[in-house]
């Protein structure tokens, strides 16, 4: 057990370095050096060229990869071209409501679609079934922004009892049941593109648990159809559920952007689009390295909770 | 051919009774595939909603009633007998946009798939024949694109280089192979265990022959599958794209880009017709294509008796 999970994340580093590798690469890809940026355009070239040397932008392209990756691993991820602040600070202020935001939603989409898979799987082809799959359908299709707006349309504009945007009602006091309601529709957003997706797949893994031998044995010797599905079923067809929930970190991420930009939500999404729009790549490759970690280590954290509830896995 | 009319000593005769028998083969094949897939009626009504929808992409200058980029003089103006989708905040015709919109997000949806097809394909079919080092370091790469949230690291490569419609269709399809190359992998991996495999190796056809013409015929019907349903990922991620303005730009119509003008609170309360049609169709195409991969993933599923 110990030994999978070191050998596990030994493979994880290699991953690590390709990921830190691509993202140094797209920074290069930007327009412009950081100096242009940062320094005076007035200044004559020679002093230009001076600068550059001294920040080591003339070095060969291996010796400022090196440079930038003992300074992330220091924490350092640069500084912001247009506030010049340090990129780790800006976002680390934003994490906060995004992983609440996204949590939340992670939680609720699967509230909602494990109860639905798993009655569509044991009432196949009944009016539950078709309402079910014919969600799951359109909770993949529906794109964010559209199903965000409609919402905001509905619930904020026409009958008013819902928050358009923001995490707090500006000015007011910051109560905890304000900054529920402000979660209520962009966490509905994010949480129906997950619900769709797990829908089937909790549908699918189930209907596969009930075709068992030991289901067929547990109904031969004369158990409950309840016990038979709640206790004997439900475990076994929910394993396969855990390996896939670390998957849908990523999906969240790229809904969080859209998401966050809609309804105003102090997060990284938000910071993303508005470092695009202003050019600062630091920040975007700062945010995006910081998703990408985000996403490595949930990976880990699957396969290794995934090893735990399932103890048929075999350690090769 | 009748049959009862060949001698049946003559060699050739016997080819062709062969080549024919391999053609009656596949033609029931595809038949069979067909009767599947047609048994799905959702995904019949999607296919025929989806031929339609790609008529009107084709034949838009036809159809659309105005110039989708010409000035009519009305400002936002509601539904009316002269515009039946009103016209925008520039006063051009809100019909004729969606109509000609409809070609971006086909021309996305599948320029973007080929690519990443073809690319997810040949890497996953070297990476499963290979194995060992070369199967190892593609997986890696595969890993490395996976770890980053997709919308996100498109975000940033349409900031720097661009978001033309062409670059659109690059990005979308050079940064999303990974999924192809994991299913073909997988697939070739069981395959090329199997006899004929074997066989083809021992007549020493050479590893692209086998590749290609023996091994990739057997993995059509995952890749099919995959590709349907990452059509109607390319055509979600580029309305998300062109809602916030990175995708495609004005005064080119898209769905997505359609809808961003209902970021600002007067079209989203008052001027509906501005922004739910554009939201309606992109549902629509999506839904469709969704339902079509369905109906095909049943219909190629060799598990599934029938």
């Amino acid at each position: 057990m110990l030994t999978y999970i070191i050998r596990r994340i030994i493979i994880a580093i290699p991953i690590l370095f390709g990921v830190t590798i691509l993202n140094f690469l797209i920074i290069n890809l930007a327009p412009g050096s950081p100096v242009d940026i940062m320094i005076d355009p007035n200044l004559p070239p020679e002093a230009l060229e001076a600068q550059k040397e001294a920040l080591g932008l003339n070095d060969p392209f291996y010796i400022q990869y090196w440079t930038w990756l003992l300074n992330l691993f220091q924490g350092n991820l640069g500084y912001s071209l247009v506030t010049f602040q340090p990129v780790i600070d800006i976002i680390s202020e934003r994490l906060g409501p995004t992983i609440l935001l996204m949590l939340s939603a992670l939680i609720f989409g699967l509230l909602i679609a494990i109860p639905l898979g798993i009655l569509s799987a044991i009432k196949q082809n009944s009016v539950i079934d078709y309402l079910a799959t014919g969600g799951a359908f359109m909770g993949v299709s529906i794109p964010n922004f559209f199903l965000g707006l409609g919402l905001i349309y509905v619930f904020s504009l026409q009958l008013g009892v819902l928050p358009s945007g923001g995490m707090h009602t500006i000015g007011a006091e910051s109560s905890f049941w304000d900054t529920a309601l402000h979660f209520v529709l962009p966490v509905i957003v994010l949480a129906t593109a997950i619900a769709g997706k797990k829908i089937r797949y909790v549908r699918s893994s189930m209907i596969e648990t009930l075709g068992q031998d030991y289901l067929r044995t547990a109904r031969a010797k004369g158990l409950k159809e309840t016990i038979v599905v709640n206790k004997h079923a439900l475990r076994n067809a929910l394993i396969p559920i855990i390996t896939v929930i670390g998957l849908e970190i990523p999906l969240l991420f790229a809904g969080a952007v859209v998401t966050e930009q809609i309804f105003s939500w102090p997060g990284i999404g938000q910071l993303t689009i508005s470092s695009i729009m202003s050019r600062d790549y630091t920040t975007l490759m700062g945010l995006n390295l910081i998703a990408a970690f985000i996403v490595l280590f949930s990976n880990l954290i699957t396969d290794i909770a995934y090893t735990i509830v399932d103890p048929r896995i075999k350690f090769q | 051919m009748n049959v009862s009319n060949l001698q049946p000593n003559s060699e050739i005769n016997a080819k062709i009774l062969i080549s024919e028998a391999n053609e009656h083969k596949d033609e029931s094949y595809v038949k069979m595939v067909l009767r599947r897939f047609l048994k799905h009626r959702l995904a019949v009504v999607s296919a025929v909603g989806l031929v339609l929808i790609s008529l009107v992409a084709l034949f838009a200058p036809f159809l659309a009633p105005y110039d989708p980029y010409a000035v009519t003089g009305a400002f936002g103006a509601g539904p009316s007998a002269q515009h039946f989708l009103g016209t925008d905040l520039v006063s051009r015709d809100a019909l004729s946009r969606l109509i000609y919109a409809a070609r971006v997000s086909l021309q996305v949806g599948v320029g973007a798939v080929a690519i990443s097809s073809v690319i997810g394909t040949i890497l996953g079919l070297i990476s499963g024949y290979a194995g060992g080092k070369v199967d190892t370091v593609i997986m890696r790469i595969v890993d490395v694109f996976m770890s980053f949230p997709h919308l996100m690291l498109i975000l940033v490569v349409v900031s720097i280089v661009g978001s033309s419609l062409t670059n659109l269709i690059l990005i979308l399809g050079l940064l999303n192979w990974t999924g192809m190359a994991r299913i073909v992998r997988g697939s070739v991996l069981s395959i090329k265990q199997l006899d004929y495999v074997k066989a083809s190796i021992a007549l020493g056809f050479s590893t692209p022959r086998i590749l290609f013409k023996h091994i990739l015929p057997n993995v059509l019907a995952p890749i099919l599958v995959h590709a349907t349903f990452g059509i109607a990922n390319a055509i979600m991620v580029e309305a998300a794209l062109s809602f916030l303005g990175l995708g495609v730009q004005p005064p080119t119509a898209s769905w997505g880009n359609m809808l961003t003008e209902a970021q600002s609170m007067t079209v989203l309360t008052s001027q509906p017709w501005l922004w739910v049609p554009a939201g309606v169709m992109i549902v629509l195409t999506v839904l469709a294509v969704n339902f079509i991969g369905d109906g095909l993933r049943d219909a190629l599923d060799p598990k599934s008796i029938k």
